[in-house]
């Protein structure tokens, strides 16, 4: 067992608020700042951006699961090649779906998919998460983070598609007449609108806590 | 006048006076034929994206100076001086809700995130331009003739664009000299290279008016000579040697150096106060560093000008080379490092 701390003996976080910190206070991009690789590189447009959260967030909960079943029995000095290895199952499964979707999005996505076996909110999730709590919590973690990182690639993608496309999965919604910002489906692109996203949620932070 | 600010320089530490304030006036006052000219040659066109690129960049100073609680450094005007390089840089018919974005990234995302005047990485100006010629590379590269009729009262379709809609181009449009020698082997005559009888970004075409504004400030002590004088020299001697070699494949020396955006670069970009290095010989490593990547760029690069991303990295390049090249503290021997 693990010690708990004081703070976590006065109030056991509830299984709404496990669910609910990974989408908002706990976001693994917008507060924790983990996952770059694939948030800056596949966000280029809705579609991408979806599919990517989507994979990641299902490996994310079949994951947590699995390694919180087995935390007993994996030895502390192997514990990341396990975790590596239970990822990379989930990652191979991803990866076949994928492919028997839509041969396209493959595409699209290319390496990244397979990079999400080294994705640092899995690891960090496995590491800090689900090797210390039960089945069900992790997989609400595993849930919320999954979801967390969906609503900010999604977030991302969303921008950068509009005003680098003038579209939104694919679908023109702005004028024929409107300009695209070219800037925004190529890598500066995403820089721009991570940190315009990360200004936004730190802006209403502050704003809250000095409220 | 005393100010609380911190002044970061090598001895000697006498000081002759000079306020902020001052010295950028006398950089806009050296900017002032460079703006006339621009009108006379492009017209209203040239006349109104400059106003515009001065106005978004003054109003995006005073707005986030306000917004957070500070008060406002517009009456330094560096602000006035990023705007009129800004639109010094564009061609003349870019659209005006374009330029206004562009002053807008300059000022917010080139100064004020790294934190306002002094603190600022690279210069405002051309980070506003790099963002430009990234989101808009069509428009950025519609360039107009100088000298056309009636160029006094009329506007170009693409200039009143309707803002974030695309610009539509009225069928006149001219290359630079730059692009004609990359794409057509054409070379131009090098008195009308140098007097501005070209077309081009509104500021860049005349040569002579950049040369005599330079000398100015230098005369005045407002701007460190060495830093145009080696880019310039680097720029003509690395081109000389090419143009030896090949005359054929390889532009002459006098047209690399009064062609684009080079000079207006050297004289007032690459001389920024903040983004250059303080020493005398750390500017001079400086000013070879930029020439040489503006050579590599217009010869072996994809783009015909390569004046802006050359002094952008020559920003980033700065404090290593002040961290190289210390000058040894006096009395004391020279350390290893």
């Amino acid at each position: 067992m693990t010690p708990t701390k004081i703070a976590d003996l006065k109030a056991v976080p509830s299984t709404t608020d496990e669910f609910i910190k990974g989408l908002w206070r706990e976001n693994p991009v917008f507060v924790q700042v983990l996952g770059m690789c694939p948030t800056l590189a596949v966000s280029n447009s809705a579609i991408n951006a979806l599919a990517m959260g989507l994979a990641t967030a299902f490996v994310l909960v079949m994951s947590n699961i699995l390694i919180s079943s087995l935390r007993n029995f994996i030895p502390k000095q192997v514990r990341m090649a396990s975790y590596i290895l239970i990822i990379a199952t989930f990652v191979t499964i991803v990866e076949y779906g994928i492919q028997a979707i839509s041969v396209e999005l493959h595409k699209n996505l290319g390496a990244f998919i397979s990079l999400i076996v080294v994705n640092c909110i899995i690891l960090s999730r496995a590491e800090a998460f689900a090797s210390k709590n039960t089945i069900w919590k992790s997989a609400i973690d595993g849930l919320g983070m999954g979801l967390g990182f969906v609503l900010a690639l999604s977030c991302l993608g969303a921008v950068r598609e509009i005003l680098g496309n003038a579209s939104i999965f694919g679908i023109t919604v702005l004028p024929e007449s409107f300009q695209e910002w070219i800037i925004m489906i190529l890598p500066a692109g995403g820089f721009f609108t991570l940190a315009f996203w990360l200004f936004l949620f730190n802006y209403f932070k502050l704003k809250k806590a000095k409220a | 006048m005393f100010s609380k600010t911190l002044h970061i320089s090598t001895s000697p530490h006498i000081r002759q006076g000079m306020s902020t304030d001052m010295i950028m006036r006398n950089v806009v006052y050296a900017m002032m034929p460079l703006v006339i000219f621009a009108v006379v040659s492009f017209g209203l066109n040239a006349l109104l994206v400059i106003i515009t690129a001065v106005a978004s960049s003054v109003l995006t100073e005073h707005a986030l100076c306000r917004w957070s609680g500070k008060s406002s450094t517009v009456s330094d005007w560096s602000a006035v001086i990023t705007g009129i390089l800004l639109g010094l840089t564009l061609p003349p018919i870019f659209p005006l809700w374009m330029t206004f974005l562009g002053g807008v990234v300059s000022i917010a995302i080139g100064k004020f995130v790294f934190g306002g005047l002094g603190s600022n990485a690279f210069n405002p100006a051309l980070v506003g331009r790099a963002f430009l010629q990234a989101a808009f590379p069509v428009a950025i590269t519609t360039w107009h003739p100088s000298f056309l009729e009636g160029r006094f009262y009329s506007i170009s379709k693409s200039v009143a664009a309707f803002p974030f809609s695309t610009p539509v181009v009225d069928g006149i449009s001219g290359a630079t000299p730059l692009s004609a020698f990359k794409f057509d082997k054409v070379t131009a005559d090098t008195a009308d290279l140098a007097f501005g009888f070209i077309s081009g970004s509104s500021g860049e075409t005349s040569a002579v008016l950049i040369i005599l504004g330079g000398i100015y400030l230098a005369v005045r002590k407002m701007m460190n000579w060495r830093i145009p004088v080696a880019i310039l020299t680097t720029v003509f001697v690395l081109s000389g040697i090419l143009y030896l070699i090949d005359n054929q494949t390889y532009p002459s020396p006098q047209f690399m150096l009064f062609s684009g955006g080079l000079m207006l670069g050297a004289v007032f970009m690459a001389t920024d106060m903040v983004g250059s290095p303080i020493t005398s010989r750390g500017v001079v490593i400086y000013g070879a560093f930029i020439g040489l990547i503006v050579v590599v760029i217009r010869i072996w690069g994809g783009l015909p000008e390569g004046v802006m991303y050359a002094i952008l990295l020559g920003n980033a390049l700065t404090p290593h080379i002040d961290n190289l090249i210390r000058p040894r503290v006096y009395g004391t021997k020279k350390t290893k490092s």
